[in-house]
């Protein structure tokens, strides 16, 4: 069953990349949609299934990679975490397909597009499946090639390009890392299967290794590695930069790719690889102080945006952020469960924003728009659900991941875990606050829309429309049906050791939780006086808080930073090596100063062969001077 | 295995093509009878050593299909010639190559065709048999001889500055070979034989075998080429005529790491462990520099060529560091690369048919109007920068691995080519292929027509082949690698 899943969308995609411009694109469209929705019915039927029988399955395909004691092969693995996994990579996508079709209804490569699409399910079901690390380095680099790709799908557009090229290049300074985390792996297990690694990571504890000047533990040193693959590829603070400039893409593929899976996988890595994490305490800090510090790093640059698109980026790169300091904390089942409702209700929110994208041709901006609730009433409805699951407002799926995610970094005991709470409180503020700013600027109030587009706006079609409601069911409801299982007291008779689980359980004091809800009410309110009420109230607090303002409008100058500190330099040295290295140093004192060299020799000998008489005579009777005296002196 | 000799018979058909077609007379009307004879020849010669390849016994660590005639009576030189694991698929390069070769210059080679296929088929005869060689002057012979039909290709077909680019390269690389020469020579004065197992036996005094490493060293680092003996590399490309950039790329570049695997580790093990620092600083600076020197050209050609001096650099890790992994990673990015830049050049050779120019800039928005060279030209790319599923994932990761073995900081060190390596070609892509056209004389081009899909298709398929089933190609050349690893590691008493 599992090769079903894991090759269906392959097969959609072979089909659209040989067959797909030969035949309409309609057959495309239905050829994937449909074989994603037995992809993703087959995953809820082995959900469902470990619901009861929990053993981890393993599949062998092929051989892959014999070289010596490395040992690798194609295979795959099912275990709890898998099944969660595929669950939601499936579903998402489905949704995503069917929305395609309308969404990209007016362009001319559709097939192509829906081809893309594919193969980055094909991917993202190999990363997630995976039985070792190696194969999910395959799936790893394939989501991001079908990243780039769909960045760039617009290739007309200079920004596009410029945006995947960015996106795939700092995700390969990500892979960097967690290649050299896999070959240390290696070294040190002597095997890149998860099985094996798991079994003998206790022995290694407190083992060191000697790296630049310094010994790490061994355990340590190899976990941040990984991680820094995960912070490329999940974008976290220093590797965020290629996430909001992604948004260049088609949004289907920002909902799908950059909000709902492929930036999770990050997040999947460091669970799957929990029982090495387990052991990894500094890197641990180092895991959650990253995650908190991303999560109100971006939600400080999204409550400036004007970008509808981008203020969900930022927004994203936040929640990620809070499942990395969930993970980091060892709470691994409360990041997969915000993982899982995040998946939900972020591509809600990114396919309603493409909806109103769609409405307004392709106004991104949301200063240019306003009061469409009037037009689109189940667009606003669905953006309002997005919106209330994102903050955790009390019975909708975020409220339980969330919840769970501040209950563990308050019951944790480290100055880090205190951090990280205070951060989960104010980032929850800001959260409430810019997706209220949003739904305010974008649905409420004055439209600011020019008229004559104003004239055209209309509620987009069923295509577009069932799959939001599909997420938006699930945007209210798994957080109530999963909690049991995936925080709550089932779990761990549902993980199954497919992750670690910490044991503990308790529950917030009521002070604690009153104080999360208040700051979010506080977001809330504080948004709808800024953008609903008192609109110049927003113009004398920019003038106020200038300084401020304009560091987060300009998103911290890290992009500038990063130009000048390693792209300027990078080309700097290109020119530099290749002009005075290469072509002045080495090639005019190498080959062509040799050659030079030899011209002039041959210059001066043949001035000697002057071809008169007397000269030669000259020269033979000097040489026989010398014969002569040597004979004579010898 | 077969009672006649289908070694020979495989070096030397080629050689027997090519008399036979000096002696077709070149009309307007018998040009593409050349062609064709070429062409057929040279796929039978692919027959012949895919026949080699079936046969070959991998559970074999030796020398296989050995002929062995002696050749001078007065001093121990042998026609002495056989395939083991490490040739083998040196040989299948060459061999699968060429044919691709023929074919990509059957339109854009319009004078001299038949000399041009004659020294083609001759080159061919002269890899090959530089590969199947056992006796160390029989590999020197034709190791030389493979200059002369690569400086006439560059020097008669070649473009502008054809002159000084093939000049560069065969005086650069007979430099080199001469060292060799004399240290052929003076190892026969010691040991009596040039046989390279016999020599692999003999013991050299430490201080000997570095004089005598330095001096193949000086062949096979400016053969491969190592930084900062590369800058014939270049030239030669951009001056060379399609075909030619494809030979040179996909199998002479390789002869140095060829060479390095069966001679300076496999002959010189102690001085092989006394450089490897040497080896290791000049492959450093040859995977950061030259990656970086490649960001900035403009030549689309010269940028391919700056990033194959990487790759070897990659190569020349993974064999000094000498351990299963490193040195069969080696192999694997060898093989890799003979594919993948031979699909490149081939790639820029298409374009350049239809414009006659390399400027990185004259071109822009190729994928409006040649949407199948877009997708073939991408996974060429992504194979370049080793996209695992690809070829180059193989070699790459397995060197890696090898180099993390042997210490850290390499592993470090070789795995930032994996950064740099994709900021380039992403860059080339970008500038080639993405955008809308500008430029008027664009507007024309046409997509890849039947007979270059031909050429792209083999080249794809194998991509992928070596990409998930590298096995095929790992096994082989296992016991022989692993043959010279414990010889090392003896040596040097490991």
């Amino acid at each position: 069953m599992i090769y079903w899943i894991v090759f269906l969308p392959l097969a959609g995609f072979i089909y659209c990349a040989f067959l797909g411009t030969r035949f309409s694109d309609r057959y495309s469209q239905v050829i994937t949609c449909s074989f994603l929705t037995v992809s993703s019915i087959l995953s809820w039927i082995i959900f469902f299934k470990f619901f009861s029988t929990t053993e981890t399955q393993t599949f062998h395909l092929l051989n892959w990679i014999t070289s010596g004691d490395f040992l690798v092969n194609w295979s795959f693995r099912l275990d709890t975490l898998t099944a969660v996994m595929l669950v939601v990579v499936t579903t998402m996508s489905t949704c995503i397909h069917v929305y395609s079709i309308g969404y990209m209804s007016e362009d001319n490569s559709i097939s192509r597009f829906m081809g893309y699409l594919s193969l980055f399910t094909f991917f993202m079901l190999t990363l997630v499946t995976s039985n070792n690390l190696l194969q999910m380095y395959f799936g790893w680099e394939g989501v991001g090639l079908a990243s780039y790709l769909l960045i760039g799908f617009w290739h007309h557009k200079e920004s596009a390009n410029k945006a995947a090229i960015k996106a795939f290049v700092v995700n390969r300074v990500g892979d960097f890392g967690y290649t050299l985390g896999i070959v240390g792996i290696f070294f040190v297990f002597g095997s890149v299967y998860f099985d094996t690694i798991f079994s003998q990571a206790e022995n290694y504890a407190d083992q060191k290794i000697h790296f630049l000047v310094f010994d790490f533990s061994t355990i340590n040193l190899l976990c941040f590695l990984l991680f820094i693959g995960a912070m490329g590829k999940s974008a976290q603070l220093g590797f965020h930069t290629w996430l909001p400039d992604a948004m260049e893409g088609p949004t289907p593929v920002s909902a799908l790719i950059h909000a709902a899976t492929m930036v999770t996988a990050g997040v999947f890595m460091v669970a799957r690889m929990s029982p090495l994490f387990e052991y990894a305490d500094t890197t641990n800090i180092f895991v959650t102080f990253i995650g908190a510090s991303t999560a109100i790093f971006a939600a400080t640059i999204a409550i400036t945006q004007n970008d509808i698109k981008r203020v969900i980026a930022y927004s994203t790169c936040s929640q990620l952020g809070y499942m990395f300091f969930a993970a980091g904390l060892g709470a691994y089942n409360a990041a997969i469960f915000h993982l899982m409702t995040h998946g939900f209700f972020k591509a809600l929110l990114f396919l309603s924003a493409g909806s109103v994208i769609n409405a307004l041709h392709h106004e991104q901006d949301m200063r240019n728009m306003g009061g469409l609730a009037k037009k689109m009433p189940q667009t606003m409805i669905l953006m309002w659900i997005g919106s209330l699951a994102i903050i955790g407002f009390p019975f909708i799926s975020g409220y339980y991941s969330k919840e769970s995610i501040l209950e563990i970094a308050y019951f944790t005991n480290s100055s880090v875990a205190v951090y990280a709470y205070i951060v989960g409180i104010i980032t929850a503020c800001l959260t409430a606050f810019y997706s209220w700013r949003l739904l305010f600027m974008t649905f409420h109030g004055n439209s600011r829309v020019p008229r004559e587009i104003w004239n055209n706006v209309h509620e987009s079609s069923k295509v577009m429309i069932i799959p939001l409601v599909i997420l938006a069911v699930g945007s209210i409801f798994s957080g109530l049906f999963f909690a049991d299982m995936f925080t709550g007291s089932e779990k761990e008779i549902f993980w199954y050791g497919s992750i670690v689980i910490k044991h503990d359980h308790h529950h917030m004091p009521f002070i604690q939780t009153l104080i999360i809800k208040l700051s979010v009410a506080f977001g809330i309110v504080f948004a709808a006086i800024i953008y609903f009420y008192k609109k110049e109230l927003a113009k004398t607090l920019t003038s106020y808080l200038n300084p401020l303002y304009v560091i987060s409008q300009n998103k911290w100058y890290i992009d500038e930073l990063y130009t000048k500190i390693f792209v300027k330099p990078a080309f700097f040295l290109a020119s530099f090596f290749w002009k005075y290295i290469d072509q002045k140093s080495i090639d005019s004192f190498g080959p062509d100063g040799v050659s030079r060299f030899i011209n002039l020799l041959a210059r001066g000998a043949s001035r000697i062969q002057s071809g008169l008489l007397y000269h030669y005579v000259f020269i033979m009777l000097g040489g026989l001077v010398l014969i002569l005296s040597w004979f004579v002196y010898k | 295995m077969l009672d006649w000799p289908v070694l020979s018979f495989t070096i030397f058909l080629p050689f027997v093509g090519a008399l036979i077609i000096i002696f077709i007379k070149e009309t307007d009307d018998s040009i593409t009878n050349i062609k064709w004879a070429a062409l057929s020849i040279s796929l039978g010669t692919f027959v012949l050593s895919c026949l080699i390849w079936f046969l070959f016994d991998k559970t074999n660590p030796n020398y296989q299909f050995i002929e062995k005639y002696h050749w001078f009576s007065d001093f121990k030189f042998y026609y002495h010639i056989g395939v083991d694991g490490i040739s083998l698929f040196m040989i299948l390069l060459s061999t699968f190559l060429t044919p691709f070769c023929i074919l990509a210059s059957w339109e854009s080679i319009k004078q001299r065709v038949k000399e041009y296929m004659i020294a083609f088929l001759v080159l061919e005869t002269f890899m090959i048999g530089m590969f199947c060689a056992v006796d160390t002057l029989l590999f020197y012979i034709f190791l030389e001889a493979v200059l002369i039909p690569m400086f006439l290709i560059i020097g008669i077909w070649g473009g502008e500055r054809r002159i000084y680019a093939s000049f560069k390269f065969f005086l650069y690389t007979f430099l080199g070979s001469v060292l060799m020469l004399i240290a052929i020579i003076y190892m026969y004065q010691i040991s009596n034989t040039m046989n390279i197992e016999e020599l692999r036996n003999f013991k050299f005094d430490k201080n000997v075998q570095i004089w005598l490493w330095l001096a193949f060293f000086a062949s096979f680092a400016i053969k491969i080429p190592m930084w900062p003996f590369h800058t014939w590399l270049p030239d030669a490309h951009v001056e060379a005529p399609t075909a030619g950039s494809v030979i040179l790329a996909g199998v002479l570049l390789k002869i140095g790491g060829y060479g390095f695997v069966r001679f300076s580790l496999g002959i010189f093990p102690e001085a092989s462990y006394f450089f490897y620092p040497l080896v290791f600083s000049l492959s450093i600076i040859a995977i950061i520099y030259t990656s970086l020197v490649a960001l900035a050209q403009t030549d689309w050609k010269k940028l391919i060529a700056y990033s194959s001096v990487a790759h070897m650099g990659i190569v020349t890790i993974g064999i000094f560091v000498v351990n299963q992994q490193g040195v069969e990673g080696a192999m694997m990015q060898m093989l890799s690369h003979g594919i993948v830049s031979a699909a490149l050049f081939l790639c820029v050779g298409v374009v350049y048919d239809r414009m006659h120019t390399k400027q990185i800039s004259f071109y822009g928005g190729l994928v409006n109007r040649m949407p199948r060279y877009a997708v073939v030209f991408m996974i060429f790319m992504l194979a370049s920068i080793g996209l695992p599923g690809t070829s180059g994932f193989v070699g790459e990761f397995l060197t890696i691995l090898g180099a993390f073995k042997f210490n850290i900081f390499l592993a470090f060190f070789t795995a930032s080519g994996v950064i740099l390596s994709a900021v380039y070609m992403l860059y080339l892509y970008k500038r080639v292929v993405f955008g809308t056209i500008k430029n008027e004389k664009l507007k024309t081009i046409l997509d890849l027509n039947s007979r270059e899909i031909i050429i792209m298709v083999p080249l794809l398929i194998f991509v992928f082949i070596m990409g998930i089933f590298p096995n095929l190609f790992l096994d082989p050349m296992r016991l022989p690698i692993k043959n010279i690893i414990i010889n090392y590691e003896l040596a040097n008493g490991k």
